[in-house]
């Protein structure tokens, strides 16, 4: 039987604010235990959230993003459980009334064919803190620094069809949250993480199959290979004539493999009510204007704008425009050099390659796009040819000084100087005088070898226009 | 000297009359000597209030005493206080001290008080008599087989016995206006958000008011002018200017509207009670005042949204004490579950565990909408109620309790018959409406009261109100023997 697969994500982005969500406590990544929690954060008896207005405008700012219904009147509701690592024994969320209602994102396939991806909502919460397990013999330890910490959940509708689809979606929403710049989006550190939802219908059903959600899938590489993992299983146990139970399974990575966590009779009742610590947050038309008018250049207006001004292929664009951070690495070198094409060549090329060997962000490049701007320049006033280019390239990664410094430093001018250039020459065609009669005698193919040992002589320096010039002419007898 | 009128012992500190120091010394030998028998407070902070009475006579010799610099006072042990234990009346909270100070203790620290110590009260709150306190129950001063009210018990008592000057209490559903009326002092509720919850154990949220409990109307004014207004700290509170609750105690009540909601003189109504509150309303009108008969027609469905609705909050703002961060943590857990369950059972008494299990149920799956979607829409239509009302009257008056102090252990195994005790005092909480207990009479040698309910932040109009009436009658300057 042919099977279709059913996936919707549920996003959980850490936004980029100051503080928490509810408290004035800080959010940055690492600290000791338990020293970025306050009062609030710890739930002492008698301490009140506070709502962080940044996060309301960061959410608001995504909403803009993808399109979205704005909700003009968002009520926090309280979600009720208990585990040590949620302090008030309730989480600060949104049910009925989110900030961000339906709205849609675009996404490219590798095939080049777009769709588009409905997004049912997108809420704010707080993050719960840590168990830490390991280091305390019998017990367990909590750290609550990232108790309080403001998520936006991002729900989509069940429209992705392939693994690949819900990677090219959380790409896709990963690039419109860095690019707002309301989360760094550095799935590492947990600052975004993904569930996902999975079934799977015989193709042509209209009526969903029973789900499954996956847990904590938190890269991009991971979402793809948990997701196949866990389809291939539906489908295996239902051709063995089994039936798929709705239930939350984690993905174990080292295993490749998912496993069950809770059920649904197991499931929690979380008693949702209206969290009567805060009154609910009323949005006009002026504030959302305010939001409109600050947001940044989107991906996709990036792209089009990337073919129209630079010239660049759809491909071209796509790539660089993936990361604000790229995009605007690229855009800084192109007007450095005057020449997008140059440029996002050497974007492409040499600095991606590097990137990738070093397993480095745009953000961390070891060259920054002033650096690879001046190289660029060198070659295109002819100081160093492309060749002697890269090896600048690698110096000035190694961190051996900027692109002047290292072709001063290694003397690798290229040598335009035509008299220097004719010696040079000069010596070659007399030290091989079979060769220069098997060319004079037609046979051209050795010009090549000629023009070899010149750049060999001249330790890659010459320039290779005019060794090719004086070559031909002095060949020619 | 215990009883005089915060008014009066501010004017004797202005004067010269008696240092603070005296003042405290003299309240900290009445404690001393009256406390066992009433167990007004649980903690009793000699030592920091003698200090505070030094700085404070400091300050006044410096030049810079305001009218409460000082006057030693008592606080309901609900309120946060920086390095003195804060109970709540529960096992659960028996080792916990606050490192931080509530807003309303704060400023009244800032204004110069003194804190005597921490005054008993129901468990978190959740009662009309405080008895379910861990530390026992509170005795009535006019009576001592009879309860004081509660849950501010602790404060009512504390200054009906001159104990302190004055003392702070909290109401989510009559517990500063009932206990209050028991004791025969002056309490306030204020309108919901004039004064800041942090710092304030939270029971039910959305009704959780603190407020003044004072001899006289007079007095609560002075009290509220310290602590009233808006706080950063907590997003329910109003930013809106405050009144200068004191200015206006004076004026005259000619052409004042009072409301006589008929289902508060029903049924299940006192005689004696009534009897008082119809004598206190001849007052009111031989003052100007003219009265008129209304009705606030879902008054008897306050008793069943009140308690689903504030059951359902405290189920959920009890649950971070879990002993897992502080507090009491039941001894050798074998795991988390049952780390949670033996703290949870251990440490929390009777009351609170039926009120838990009560809002735990209203908000289930499959009843939210019977039981607390219901709930909220009686409270809007209660509201409605007052709003009507409030467009032929200026204020509603009507008795505050049905009947006076009951004996200790009468109704303790009998939850209903307790709560029907809060009737008059309810719908005040679910409206978020000011309410003022005056004390009007007696009933079998136990105290009384009315109560004067105003539109929102309409403190001043009810102060006014109670001044004028403290004015021409004495009931507000009986003391127990």
């Amino acid at each position: 039987m042919e099977w279709e697969t059913v996936i919707g994500l549920e996003i959980h982005v850490q936004l980029s604010t100051q503080s928490k969500i509810f408290s004035g406590s800080s959010i940055r990544f690492g600290a000791d235990p338990n020293t970025q929690a306050s009062l609030v954060d710890l739930a002492m008896p008698g301490a009140l959230p506070v709502f962080n207005e940044n996060a309301l405008r960061k959410a608001v700012a995504f909403g803009l993003a993808i399109d979205a219904e704005i909700g003009k009147r968002s009520v926090f509701d309280r979600k009720n459980y208990f585990y040590p690592d949620l302090p008030k024994g309730y989480q600060i969320t949104q049910m009925d009334h989110p900030i961000v209602g339906k709205g849609h994102v675009e996404i490219v396939l590798d095939d080049g064919t777009t769709r588009t991806i409905g997004v049912t909502r997108a809420h704010l919460e707080e993050d719960a803190g840590k168990s830490l397990h390991e280091d305390f013999e019998g017990m367990t330890g909590i750290d609550l620094n990232r108790a309080g910490t403001p998520l936006l959940e991002i729900v989509s509708e069940p429209d992705l069809r392939s693994a690949k689809e819900a990677v090219a979606y959380l790409k896709k929403i990963h690039s419109i949250v860095t690019y707002l710049g309301i989360s760094d989006g550095n799935m590492a550190e947990g600052s975004m993480r993904c569930d996902a939802n999975v079934s799977v219908r015989p193709k042509g059903q209209t009526e969903f199959g029973t789900r499954t959600e996956i847990k904590n899938v938190n890269s991009f590489r991971f979402v793809e290979k948990a997701i196949n993992h866990e389809l291939q299983r539906h489908i295996d146990v239902i051709e063995d004539g089994g039936t798929i139970v709705q239930e939350t399974r984690l993905y174990d990575s080292d295993k490749n493999e998912t496993r069950s966590m809770r059920s649904k009779e197991f499931a929690n009742d979380y008693r949702y009510f209206p969290e009567p610590d805060l009154l609910p947050v009323e949005i006009d038309h002026d504030y959302i204007e305010a939001v409109a008018e600050h947001l940044p250049e989107l991906p996709d207006a990036k792209v089009k704008r990337f073919m129209d001004e630079h010239g660049l292929s759809e491909y071209d664009a796509n790539v660089l425009s993936q990361s604000r951070a790229m995009a605007d690495y690229f855009e800084q070198v192109a007007k450095i050099t005057g020449d997008a094409k140059l440029a996002a060549n050497w974007c492409q090329g040499e600095l991606a390659a590097l990137l990738n060997r070093d397993e480095r962000d745009i953000t961390d490049s070891p060259v920054s796009a002033e650096y690879l701007g001046q190289l660029i320049q060198r070659i295109q006033d002819n100081t160093i040819s492309n060749k002697i280019a890269k090896k600048v390239f690698e110096a000035v990664a190694k961190g051996e000084g900027s692109p002047d410094e290292v072709i001063e430093a290694q003397g690798l001018k290229q040598v335009t100087d035509t008299g220097a250039i004719e010696a040079m020459i000069d010596e070659v065609i007399n030290a091989n005088p079979d060769q220069v009669e098997q060319y004079r005698s037609g046979k051209e193919k050795v010009f090549g070898f000629f023009v070899g040992q010149v750049m060999k002589a001249s330790k890659g320096q010459a320039n290779p226009g005019q060794v090719n010039q004086i070559l031909k002419e002095k060949l020619k007898g | 000297m215990h009883d005089k009128t915060l008014k009066h012992l501010s004017d004797g500190l202005a004067s010269g009359e008696f240092s603070s120091t005296e003042l405290t010394r003299s309240y900290l030998d009445a404690i001393k000597a009256k406390n066992g028998d009433l167990n007004a407070y649980i903690t009793v902070t000699e030592e920091q209030a003698l200090a505070q009475a030094k700085a404070a006579d400091e300050q006044r010799a410096a030049g810079n005493a305001g009218p409460l610099t000082g006057i030693p006072i008592a606080h309901k042990d609900i309120f946060c206080t920086r390095g003195v234990r804060t109970s709540c009346g529960s096992k659960m909270l028996d080792n916990f001290v606050a490192p931080y100070e509530s807003t309303v203790t704060e400023r009244l620290a800032e204004a110069g008080t003194v804190m005597l110590g921490k005054t008993n009260l129901d468990e978190f709150a959740m009662g009309s008599s405080t008895e379910s306190s861990f530390y026992g129950p509170t005795r009535n001063p006019w009576n001592t087989e009879t309860i004081p009210g509660g849950s501010s018990g602790g404060s009512a008592v504390a200054v009906s016995a001159g104990l302190a000057a004055a003392a702070t209490g909290t109401d989510t559903g009559g517990s500063i206006r009932q206990p209050a009326a028991l004791c025969g002092i002056t309490g306030l509720k204020p309108t919901y958000g004039r004064v800041s919850r942090w710092g304030m154990i939270a029971f039910g949220s959305s009704l959780d008011c603190g407020g003044p409990m004072t001899r006289t109307a007079e007095d609560a004014a002075l009290m509220l002018n310290a602590f009233a207004g808006f706080d950063p700290k907590d997003s329910t509170s109003m930013e809106r200017d405050v009144d200068d609750y004191s200015a206006r105690l004076n004026q005259p009540l000619k052409g004042l509207r009072i409301g006589l909601p008929k289902e508060y003189f029903g049924d299940g109504l006192d005689d004696g009670i009534r009897a008082a509150v119809n004598d206190a309303v001849k007052t009111l009108e031989s003052l100007g005042a003219v009265v008129k008969d209304i009705s606030l027609p879902r008054t008897e469905l306050s008793i069943p949204a009140y308690y689903i609705i504030a059951p359902a909050e405290a189920s959920t703002n009890l649950s971070r004490y879990d002993g897992v961060r502080y507090g009491y943590r039941c001894e050798n857990p074998t795991d988390l579950q049952d780390m949670y369950m033996r703290t949870r059972a251990e440490g929390f008494g009777a009351e609170v565990k039926r009120r838990i299990m009560v809002g735990t149920y209203a908000l289930s799956a499959g009843y939210y909408d019977a039981y607390y979607n219901k709930a909220q829409q009686l409270r809007r239509l209660i509201r409605d109620d007052f709003q009507t009302a409030f467009d032929e009257v200026d204020v509603i008056l009507g008795p505050t309790t049905p009947s006076p102090a009951w004996k200790i252990g009468e109704k303790a195994n009998d939850p209903v018959s307790m709560y029907l005790e809060d009737i008059y005092t309810l719908s005040t909480n679910l409206a978020g409406l000011p309410g003022l207990s005056l004390p009007c009479g007696q009933v079998g040698g136990l105290p009384v009261g009315m109560q004067v309910i105003g539109n929102y932040f309409d403190e001043s109009l009810l102060l006014n109100i109670g001044h004028q009436f403290q004015q021409n009658t004495d009931w507000h300057t009986k003391t127990p023997n």
